[in-house]
């Protein structure tokens, strides 16, 4: 049977990861609310819950604070737990388990014990939703010692991302976008994994640095797309992982361009962005020719109106005014 | 009342006096502030934590909550260890990491602590799960304190815990305070218990300074959780003598105690340790000649810990981020 070149939806390549791991690994299981309704979670969830029974695909009330501590324990008695919200807005019921606990287990208790568990939340943007169904949390997490955050673009990092998260022994965020749901891509069948930590260098270039994740990055290829066309040569770095950042390809990458721009799907004060922003100044100050710019979500919440959304998240256009203006200044 | 061996009863007691030595041989390395780490005293409870621990095997798992010297030791925690830990020194239960407020000893099941109200619970409640899943036999207690029936995640976890028939005790120790907000300011009602008799679960009142009931009630409750028919709740009645925090108040160090005199006499006439100590003599199984050997047998022990404790060395400074990841990304 050959697959080499078999294409796989963004949410099936997660199914797969999920179906694989759970094969391989009788400890490995998913909870959490609607895992057995396309309606919460895509296809991600696909034929789960009828190959490994309803113990190991655990459909839950909704009582995000229990259900995700109730995760972390299971996680702390060897089980490998995937705790899913598929909405990340109700995922801060959680925050306790996550932060407080997850998080810290590890370290408070001098090693002895740790957390393997995955942390799952949906992006669920647009479609005049508002403000609380379609928040980006990823940069809370982030921001918190002891937790891994991880934003695959692709659908072969979300297989290879699910897997890696699925095996690490530390607790790893897993945070996707439903814009990328329906995004094809080259997916082997295999059980494999993409390194945790590790961001991706999609295309070389000489003028800039173009520094994007999760959904960010397909605005940013389009990007990458037209301004070649004006003889602009971006270099496209995706992070795959948020935490911990990839700072030397980040360094190395800034140093020859010397020019970087950054685009997150997040907001912009205190953000992935601004932390991106303070690496470069760190390692590569005295390589910089402009400026670092920054294209993220104003600090505002999401709005409903389809107008106001359109005037709300970044697309491809604010990327490329952004890379102009940093290629004009002198 | 059931037959019970007399070397059975002898070290209930001698359990229940070991807690207390400890605790009370910490008063003074804390009014000094040669311990700084905030220490909850269990002074009062003993009777809890012993007759609940006593009655499970070792592979039980229990999950404490800030107040949880007592718990470690009731099931079997090394004393050594524990006070290290207190002194916040590398040879602690978690090497100076946690502090009094997180004792873990996994290799006897207390598998965690913290002090966040109610933190625990869910993580208990995951234990119970994991067991389920692995289909073993095996039992958690989750120990909390009246305050706890104020956070939201015990009833979630009440509710899962029963719609999986998880083998969980639900503990609650109520020493009426809440900090130093008395019971009747917190509460509408003093009846604990019932919260589970709302959610289906066998629930229990008993009185928690009686260290026979406690014990067997909790072998009854043990042998529901272990035949599949948990989960279990149990509200314990007690009184702490020491204050919510340090010797005596809320702030460590400081003298004084908030609550009324006459009520704190009233509980010091039912001090479990006293209550146990009269029974064994009354039964002629103690005599004055064997408690006083008891006795400094104990205080030789919480002795030598101290001492093990001080020349014990302090954490690396280098060390400062080791255990914040199990597997650290190069």
């Amino acid at each position: 049977m050959s697959l080499k070149n078999r294409k796989l939806k963004y949410s099936l390549a997660i199914n797969e990861a999920i179906y694989q791991a759970m094969e391989k690994d009788e400890s490995v299981f998913l909870i959490g609310q609607g895992v057995k309704s396309p309606w919460y979670v895509g296809n991600t969830t696909r034929g789960l819950i009828n190959k490994f029974g309803k113990d190991r695909v655990i459909d839950t009330p909704v009582s995000e604070n229990a259900i995700t501590g109730c995760a972390v324990g299971a996680a702390i008695c060897g089980m490998k737990p995937i705790v899913v919200h598929p909405r990340m807005d109700f995922m801060l019921y959680a925050m306790d388990p996550i932060i407080n606990e997850a998080a810290n287990w590890h370290f408070m208790t001098g090693g002895k014990l740790n957390v393997p568990i995955v942390i799952w939340g949906i992006i669920n943007r647009g479609g005049e939703q508002g403000a609380q169904h379609s928040q980006a949390l990823h940069g809370l997490f982030t921001h918190i010692p002891g937790l891994k955050v991880v934003a695959p673009s692709t659908p072969y990092d979300a297989k290879g991302l699910m897997i890696s998260a699925i095996l690490d022994p530390d607790p790893v965020i897993f945070v996707d976008d439903r814009w990328l749901y329906n995004i094809e891509g080259e997916v082997p069948n295999n059980f494999y994994t993409v390194p945790i930590g590790r961001a991706n260098l999609i295309k070389m270039g000489e003028d800039v640095t173009l520094i994007a994740s999760s959904y960010m990055v397909i605005e940013a290829l389009k990007a990458v797309d037209e301004l070649a066309y004006l003889g602009i040569d971006v270099e496209l770095i995706d992070l795959r992982t948020l935490k911990p950042l990839d700072n030397e390809l980040l360094i190395d990458s800034a140093k020859k361009t010397g020019r970087v721009v950054v685009v997150d799907g997040g907001w912009k004060t205190m953000g992935l962005a601004a932390e991106i922003l303070a690496r470069v100044m760190e390692g590569a100050f005295r390589y910089l020719k402009a400026p670092i710019a920054r294209v993220t979500l104003p600090d505002s919440p999401a709005p409903a109106s389809s107008v106001l959304e359109e005037a709300y998240y970044p697309r491809k256009e604010d990327i490329i005014i952004a890379i102009k203006k940093i290629l004009s200044f002198s | 009342m059931s037959y019970y061996h007399t070397k059975f009863l002898i070290n209930l007691y001698r359990k229940m006096l070991e807690i207390r030595l400890l605790e009370e041989s910490l008063v003074d390395p804390i009014i000094k502030g040669d311990i700084k780490t905030p220490c909850h005293l269990y002074s009062g409870q003993e009777a809890i934590a012993v007759g609940v621990c006593s009655a499970l095997n070792k592979n039980d798992l229990i999950f404490g909550n800030h107040r949880s010297h007592g718990h470690y030791l009731a099931k079997g925690g090394d004393l050594s260890q524990l006070v290290a830990e207190i002194y916040c020194k590398e040879t602690g239960c978690c090497k100076g990491r946690g502090g009094s407020m997180h004792v873990v000893s996994p290799e006897v099941g207390m598998l965690g602590a913290a002090p966040i109200v109610a933190g625990t619970i869910s993580i208990a409640l995951g234990a119970a799960l994991a067991f389920k899943m692995k289909k073993e036999k095996r039992v958690v207690v989750s120990f909390f304190g009246d305050g706890a029936t104020g956070e939201g995640v015990l009833y979630e976890s009440l509710n899962f815990a029963a719609l999986k028939k998880l083998p969980i005790i639900f503990a609650c120790e109520n020493n009426y305070y809440s900090t130093h907000m008395p019971i009747n300011e917190c509460r509408s009602n003093n009846d604990i218990y019932k919260i589970g008799i709302s959610f289906g679960i066998p629930s229990y009142r008993i009185d928690g300074n009686d260290v026979l009931k406690v014990y067997e009630i909790s072998r009854k409750a043990i042998k529901i959780c272990r035949e599949g028919n948990g989960p279990v709740f149990i509200q314990f009645d007690t009184y702490r003598l020491r204050g919510h925090v340090g010797p005596d108040d809320n702030i460590q160090g400081k003298r004084g105690d908030i609550r009324p005199k006459e009520e704190k006499e009233y509980w010091a006439k039912k001090d479990p340790i006293i209550k146990m100590e009269n029974f064994l003599i009354r039964k002629k199984i103690l005599d004055k000649k064997m408690k006083e050997k008891i006795l400094l047998e104990v205080n030789r022990l919480v002795n030598k810990a101290h001492s093990f404790a001080i020349n014990s060395p302090k954490p690396d400074k280098k060390e400062v981020t080791k255990y914040v990841f199990k597997k650290q990304e190069a």
